[in-house]
């Protein structure tokens, strides 16, 4: 990227400036999809009323600039980095930045969604056009006003100079700048420019956390709402048939009880009561559908691997016959557990339904999704919904689902309140959408000590890996190579977890490899860097990892990781991954302790493209990595007649302090543009872990989580 | 229902409230201190950490009634300005990625400063053990207490 980027095309269909009364300059664009068709802009541009913008940068005449975000913000930091972009290019000094929420109450939330890693990635291109076509309109107004060509002015922190040294601020001009037509050219900053991408910025909220100011869903009120706490099934596959509800009456701030549907909603005057309530109802219920165990999961599992109701996802070669010839075949079964998100904060939702509108206000990662939902559900039309979104404290793929959203309408057009739903950690972690338990069974063809053939069989519960995860590594490596899966119907709900499927196939591929290259006697390191060698090259379009990147990030990290190298009593797993478009290498080094691992240091080198903000960058990356670890060392949930057997942490093990590594983290440094970053660090923690695992007792730990599969005895003795 | 008088951040306040209702409820329902969090209930996370009489405690897990004649710190009232040197700490090192849990993990590494003012590693560790962070931004917090530590000695 040697030369600035010209842009030619047009940008009218998702920018537009107006003048403000008060002063100043109004530029509504769309923070998602600024670049898309889709957006577009209202006829007036007097008449902006938030409906086809979500975002805005105000200029006012002082010159202060502030970002008005919509904020589907999770903790992956998108509040702070995304007007980063914006800024850069509009020139402007970040402390002179103001990022506010959005002004919600007649804000239709589109097009928004916090999921997969990608909003940096998608609004890369388009937040800094954003910025640079707001600047060259400054420019081009004090242009006019000097009577020189715009070409002869530069900016500098809100600043706009000509050739002769006149200065002229950003908030001199913006009433003259609102009243340009919105230039079609304009160029980006050279990434050597950058005065604000790539320097450590605190999370713009950091002020209100660290001092607790309402922030979250559950700080949320409004004048006249009532809690509600509400009674769900016990187990899944069961249905309500009647309940008592004299008990919970009974309790001081208890209002109402209400049945909808299957459930019962405790209404009260405090979060306590509404709590209390709940748990003092009786309720008889009646099974529906069987309830499922998680130990015939594990057989359903294993004979749909021995079976052969598979879909193909990927097929390359021939596979049968390249085991039909191999001299040997190394084949080996992973296995992992349900999970449940456990956000923090639990799942929750304000609802207000009215005759003529219906207010929603709460963490969703779907807001868009989530009105429309609400809007059918109750017949409404999609523009009687407002919906306003909160910081979540959490998100980890659980908040995509609205279910929490839709309660509180339903409780609301039921009983005229202004609703907000509250689960209790036990309601958050009993009725989930969990990641479904999954296993792999990998196999691979050898000939004369040379690898021949790989195929990978999935069976998982409900739903199967799906877009490009197929062709990830070690696609377009291995010349016979097949991708199956096939599932099990479950009356469990289950969903997205942080890094969908990504997350255990990780852990099955890179223990799998580290065997293999055991098994060919070569190098562990080495085989992935020969097999990469071979997709260099390819003409496959399917293939989006890239051969060049996956080896800088492995040479990186065998460099800073010291591989090989450590002392006596530490012993070394390595891993390595690329998915949401990120390439990730891991080195765990753990030593053994009443013969338990104890994961005393991670290294990971990763290519995520220019790193926006690396303060917030290095955050993901470590808590990405920690998180990977916690799951799969301590992540385990089962069911026994459809009813969880983990409901609080008292039961269920989340990694704690004493039980973390110390991370060190090493960006490649390159000018490409941004990849995801909210995930790819968890995926290949687990083998990591487990690779170090095997080198330490020589034990393969196949089945997650680990606790429950190593042998304190049985490792000492190794 | 009995009226309990509670001295929160240097302040009394009068409220009613059933004997059985943990002090995370009335200060966050009641008192409207919503920067207490809520998140397991029995006192297994740290998130509702508050000081009482100095002490770190589990607020969702402390009924109302035994909190008469007792001093109360919120997250709200452990600086005046936001200026207290943990909170300085947690700015510093830009600790929070969701931020729900750090208001408990605050008010944790300023009660045990207030003990211990040059921490190990080790003390440090086991000292913020019963602080779930569910974005595990561990290495972060630990990184924050000990600089807390030096600007406070």
């Amino acid at each position: 990227m040697n030369s600035k980027n010209k842009l030619a095309f047009s940008r009218r269909s998702f920018l537009k400036t107006s003048a403000l009364a008060s002063g100043g300059m109004l530029i509504g664009f769309n923070l998602f999809t600024a670049c898309k068709p889709e957006a577009k802009p209202p006829v007036d541009i007097s008449q902006l009323d938030f409906n086809d913008f979500n975002a805005f940068i105000r200029i006012a005449n002082n010159g202060q600039v502030t970002i008005f975000a919509p904020n589907p913000e999770i903790g992956q930091g998108v509040k702070t980095s995304m007007p980063m972009l914006i800024a850069e290019e509009l020139d402007v000094a970040w402390k002179d930045v103001y990022v506010a929420q959005g002004v919600l109450d007649n804000q239709h939330y589109t097009r928004q969604v916090a999921g997969g890693s990608q909003s940096l990635r998608q609004g890369w291109e388009p937040l800094r056009q954003t910025g640079a076509t707001a600047r060259q309109m400054l420019i081009m107004a004090a242009a006019a006003r000097w009577g020189v060509d715009a070409s002869e002015c530069t900016t500098k922190e809100g600043v706009i100079s000509n050739a002769k040294g006149d200065k002229l601020g950003y908030g001199d001009v913006v009433v003259e700048a609102a009243a340009l037509e919105v230039p079609e050219n304009v160029e980006l900053k050279n990434p050597k420019d950058f005065n604000i991408i790539g320097k450590n910025t605190s999370n713009v909220d950091i002020d209100h956390i660290i001092t607790g100011k309402p922030l979250f869903g559950l700080d949320y009120k409004k004048e006249g709402m009532v809690y509600a706490s509400v009674l769900r099934p016990p187990a899944f596959g069961q249905e309500l048939v009647d309940f008592d509800d004299t008990n919970a009456k009974a309790i001081a701030g208890v209002s109402q009880v209400v049945r909808f549907g299957n459930k019962i909603a405790v209404l009260a005057t405090n979060t306590w009561a509404a709590l209390k309530g709940k748990n003092a109802l009786k309720a008889n219920w009646a099974t529906t559908s069987k309830g499922e165990n998680t130990e015939d999961h594990h057989k359903i599992m294993l004979d749909l691997l021995d079976g052969t109701s598979f879909e193909t996802l990927r097929a390359d070669g021939n596979v049968k016959k390249a085991f039909q010839e191999a001299d040997k075949v190394l084949e080996r079964t992973y296995e992992s557990p349900f999970l449940p998100h456990n956000c923090m904060e639990p799942m929750n939702f304000y609802a207000h339904v009215t005759t003529d509108k219906i207010e929603l206000v709460g963490p969703i990662q779907t807001p868009e999704s989530t009105a429309k939902q609400v809007a059918e559900m109750l017949n409404r039309d999609i523009n009687q919904v407002s919906l306003e979104m909160t910081r979540m404290g959490g998100g980890f793929g659980r908040r995509l689902y609205g279910d929490f959203a839709l309660e509180a309408a339903e409780i609301s057009s039921l009983t005229n309140l202004p609703i907000k739903v509250v689960f209790s950690r036990e309601d958050d972690m009993t009725d989930g959408i969990y990641r479904p338990a999954i296993k792999y069974r990998i196999a691979a063809s050898i000939k004369d000590g040379k690898l021949t053939g790989y195929h990978l069989k999935e069976a998982s519960i409900n739903s199967n890996m799906y877009g490009l995860i197929p062709n990830f590594f070690p696609a377009g490596s291995i010349e016979n190579y097949q991708v199956d899966v096939a599932k099990y119907d479950s009356n469990i709900t289950t969903g997205a977890w942080r890094a969908p499927y990504t997350n255990f196939l990780a852990f099955a591929e890179q223990s799998f490899f580290d065997e293999l290259a055991d098994v060919l006697e070569v190098d562990r390191v080495q085989l992935r860097l020969d097999l990469l060698q071979k997709v260099k090259g390819t003409t496959d379009e399917r293939i989006q990892f890239s051969p060049e990147r996956f080896e800088d990030v492995i040479n990186l990290v065998v460099e800073k990781s010291n591989w090989g190298k450590t002392k006596e009593g530490v012993y070394q797993g390595f891993s390595s991954y690329y998915c949401h478009n990120t390439h990730v290498a891991e080195v765990a080094d753990i030593e053994m302790k009443n013969g338990l691992p104890v994961v005393k240091k991670v290294t990971c080198a990763i290519d995520c493209g220019i790193v926006v903000n690396p303060l917030g960058a290095l955050n993901q990356v470590k808590g990405g990595v920690i998180d990977g670890i916690g799951h799969a060392m301590y992540g385990d949930f089962s069911f026994k007649d459809g009813v969880p057997q983990a409901n609080n942490f008292v039961n269920y093990h989340l990694i704690r302090m004493d039980e973390t590594p110390e991370v060190e983290v090493h960006f490649i440094q390159n000018e490409l543009a941004p990849t995801g970053l909210g995930e790819p660090a968890l995926p290949p923690a687990g083998a990591a872990v487990a690779n170090a695992i095997h080198a330490a007792t020589g034990m393969r730990v196949t089945k997650q989580p680990f606790i429950n599969n190593l042998n304190p005895e049985q490792l000492i003795n190794s | 229902m009995p009226t309990y008088k509670l001295k929160i951040n240097g302040t009394y306040h009068s409220v009613d409230a059933d004997s059985d209702t943990p002090l995370l409820w009335v200060l966050r329902d009641h008192l409207n201190l919503v920067g207490t969090k809520y998140s397991c209930g029995i006192g297994q996370c740290g998130a509702c950490t508050v000081h009482v009489d100095g002490k770190a405690t589990k607020s969702c897990v402390s009924n109302v009634a035994l909190m008469d004649g007792k001093s109360i710190t919120t997250i709200e009232g452990l600086s005046e300005n936001g200026d207290h040197p943990v909170q300085e700490a947690w700015k510093e090192i830009d600790v929070p990625q969701c931020g729900y849990c750090q208001s408990g993990q605050i008010m944790t590494a300023s009660a045990f400063l207030n003990e211990n003012a040059n921490p190990s590693k080790s003390e440090i560790r086991d000292a913020m053990n019963g602080n779930i962070c569910r974005c595990a931004s561990y290495n972060s917090i630990e990184k924050a207490v000990k600089v807390a530590a030096d600007k406070l000695s």
